[in-house]
């Protein structure tokens, strides 16, 4: 029998395909209550995140009647108004520069943040079809919904370069900062992202807390002020909202505003806390996602 | 024997009948319960999906499993596959598990039939380059080349199937995991899906196959489990458990009102055995044709729906496998939601006397509902039939004829 079975392996025709032979055991076990993300495994299935950030940039530009135009339409409407509101009639400081350049820069970053956050709140509960019936590293769908935003944040810089040829603004040398500030920005966005879908899954009332939570973190952060104006001692305080770090040092950057001084090292440790804390939280609460969405 | 591709020990799934409400709950109410101090969790109701599970399934082995709607079928699946954690106990797969729990999971309506292959592909745990590289297979598969630009809102509902399958049956996984979906779609389609996984079986991947079309499941797999309020009620030989499994489960039933689903789309309402009059018939039979059946409600417009009635004989052969089918979806698109419908299936006299079990199925884009026993009942035999009549082992009974004369020797 041994024989005859050998032989039949010789024939080249038998066996129809190569077999898989994977020999890694992959185990399902009950949740522990702290671990931490096998990055490994993130990164295997990278190829699914960048999967779903493609669709979901082209559902968007698909589905909306000005495609890309949208994506300047938004900011340059508000700057408008900003300019007028804030610019002309409260005559807010602005270190300097033209009010539009000086609301425009901040536009960009916090446009980014606003949207990539919601998008991030809804991730998972936006895929819910593909949560319940695949499996996947859950985190993955937070990490793809802040990354279509880069694309917008592009554009609008190239906007914003048009803007400061008008006004005559230039950078300065710190320019080449610009991809530090823009990964600090992501690093905010995915760490406030990470925490909001995380708590969608659980609490539906999330979708209602999130509009009145862009609204407030909005005017607590130095969009269409500058932050010069809180001083004394404040500015630690204040800059424990991440994104003051990020707009003041972005500004720094591109605009040529006053270089931030330490307070951005507290913004940093708030940013890297969130999305550490983000994580753990997520990491608790993923294993019964599925059975709750 | 070949080595074990699934391990499953000690494997139980609790559900918390009051962490499914907490969808709902909102934060004040989670605020309000931490207050007092977390009193509820002694009233949740707690439901064993599974229950203390053992088995193993060697590398290359299609194993069946089969049990009552609610016995833990797709939940053991979800395991397998690692969609959801187990309460306690392990489950092991040697190489990745490919999950075919539903068809075009995460399709995009407003995307292309292309960027959807590439969307479903990913999902499904391919990488970009295996999707490139199987690209024209599946397109062949599918047969949708002249609507790969199209967006998938604009396919039929048939159109969408076989693009979903398409994809699906060029996932390449170690272990291969499918649950019920073969059940949609037409004849035609449902044996090439069959035959793609028995190609499965040939390349020697593992497949543990979730089904109500048990002959599917004797077709496919040599080894099946029959599960019962989670627990294995029993493990052998499909033809051995799939006997054991109809004969256990024909009881008269022949009318039946089913739960109210107020999520679903579509949902089922009520099954019946009826005569010309449109009263449940008690009992049919065999020399005069009767009537299956089955109101369901449509809640929303829906693009296309599909109505199905099995007919399974006692030893366990599916003698009818019919089919309405609606592509475009006009004519099922009423004005005026939720409206409900009546579909009738009449058989004409041909079966054998004897016991048999209905299934019903409804499905859309969206769900498939599925009573593998919605109604049991005896078709009687004819009075003047021998007694024997409903014991003899036959499918059909039709109208014969015989004449039996002495042969002249030279013929």
């Amino acid at each position: 029998m041994v024989i005859e079975t050998e032989t039949r392996k010789g024939e080249p025709e038998a066996p129809l395909a190569e077999p898989p032979r994977a020999d890694d055991w992959i185990e399902n076990r009950p949740p522990s209550r702290w671990g931490a993300f096998d990055l490994s495994e993130i990164w295997a299935y990278r190829d699914l995140g960048w999967t779903f950030a493609a669709r979901d940039l082209k559902i968007r530009y698909k589905q909306t009647f000005f495609g890309v135009a949208w994506v300047l339409l938004q900011p340059l409407v508000a700057v408008l108004i900003f300019t007028v509101v804030f610019g002309h009639l409260a005559r807010l400081p602005t270190e300097g520069l033209p009010y539009p350049v000086f609301s425009y820069s901040g536009m960009v970053i916090w446009l980014y943040f606003s949207s990539g956050i919601t998008a991030a709140a809804q991730s998972l509960v936006a895929n819910r079809d593909v949560v319940a019936k695949v499996y996947f590293p859950r985190v993955l769908a937070p990490i793809a919904a802040v990354l279509p935003g880069l694309v917008d944040l592009a554009i609008s810089l190239v906007v914003l370069a048009v803007f400061m040829g008008a006004y005559n603004v230039a950078p300065g040398p710190a320019l080449v900062l610009l991809p530090v500030w823009i990964l600090f920005a992501v690093v905010v966005t995915l760490g406030a992202g990470v925490w909001l879908a995380a708590l969608n899954v659980e609490y539906r009332d999330v979708k209602f807390v999130l509009g009145f939570l862009v609204q407030v973190w909005l005017f607590a952060s130095p969009v269409v002020y500058s932050s010069s104006l809180v001083k004394g001692g404040w500015q630690y305080l204040y800059a424990v909202n991440p994104l003051v770090g990020v707009l003041d040092g972005f500004r720094w950057s591109v605009v040529g505003a006053p270089r931030p001084g330490l307070d951005v090292l507290v913004s940093l440790a708030v940013a890297l806390a969130l999305l550490v804390s983000g994580t753990i939280y997520f990491r608790r609460v993923e294993s019964y996602f599925s059975d709750l969405i | 024997m070949s080595r074990a591709a699934i391990e499953v020990e000690d494997l139980s799934k609790r559900y918390r009948l009051g962490r499914k409400l907490r969808v709902h709950q909102t934060l004040q109410e989670t605020l309000a319960a931490k207050l007092r101090m977390q009193k509820q969790d002694a009233q949740n109701e707690v439901v064993w999906a599974l229950r203390d599970l053992d088995f193993t399934v060697g590398e290359g082995e299609a194993l069946g499993v089969i049990g009552h709607n609610g016995a833990g079928k797709t939940t053991l699946l979800k395991i397998l596959s690692r969609i959801t954690r187990p309460t306690s106990g392990v489950s092991r797969t040697r190489g990745r598990v490919g999950a075919l729990i539903d068809v075009g999971t995460g399709f995009h309506p407003e995307l292309t039939g292309r960027e959807n292959i590439f969307l479903n592909g990913a999902i499904l745990g391919m990488r970009r380059r295996d999707i490139r590289e199987r690209f024209d297979d599946i397109v062949d598969f599918s047969g949708l080349e002249q609507f790969l630009e199209t967006p998938i809102k604009r396919y039929s509902w048939g159109m969408y199937l076989r693009l979903a399958f398409g994809v699906a049956a060029h996932v390449e996984p170690e272990v291969v995991v499918v649950d019920e979906v073969l059940a949609v779609g037409d004849v035609r389609f449902r044996e090439k899906c069959l035959g793609k996984m028995s190609e499965f079986g040939r390349e020697g991947r593992t497949v543990v196959f979730v089904s109500h079309d048990l002959g599917s499941i004797n077709q496919l797999c040599s080894r099946t489990i029959w599960l019962d309020h989670g627990q294995i009620h029993a493990d052998g030989s499909s033809q051995d458990v799939i006997n054991r499994y109809v004969r256990s489960s024909v009881g008269q039933t022949t009318r039946r009102d089913f739960e109210a689903a107020p999520g679903k789309r579509v949902q089922l309402l009520s099954a019946a055995i009826v005569d010309e009059h449109g009263q449940v018939d008690d009992a049919p039979r065999r020399d005069e044709p009767f009537t299956i059946s089955m109101r369901f409600l449509v809640r929303e417009r829906i693009p296309g729906i599909d109505v199905t009635f099995t007919l399974q004989n006692q030893q366990g052969v599916q003698v009818l496998d019919e089919v309405w089918g609606l592509d475009t979806g006009d004519s099922l698109s009423p004005e005026h939601v939720p409206a409900e419908y009546e579909a009738r299936l009449t058989v004409p006299p041909l079966l054998a006397a004897g016991d048999y079990v209905v299934g019903v199925l409804i499905g859309t884009r969206y769900d498939v509902l599925v009573e593998e026993q919605a109604l049991g009942f005896r078709l009687w035999p004819h009075p003047e039939d021998q007694s024997k009549a409903l014991a003899r082992n036959r499918v059909l009974q039709p109208r014969v004829q015989w004449e039996v004369r002495a042969v002249e020797p030279n013929g």
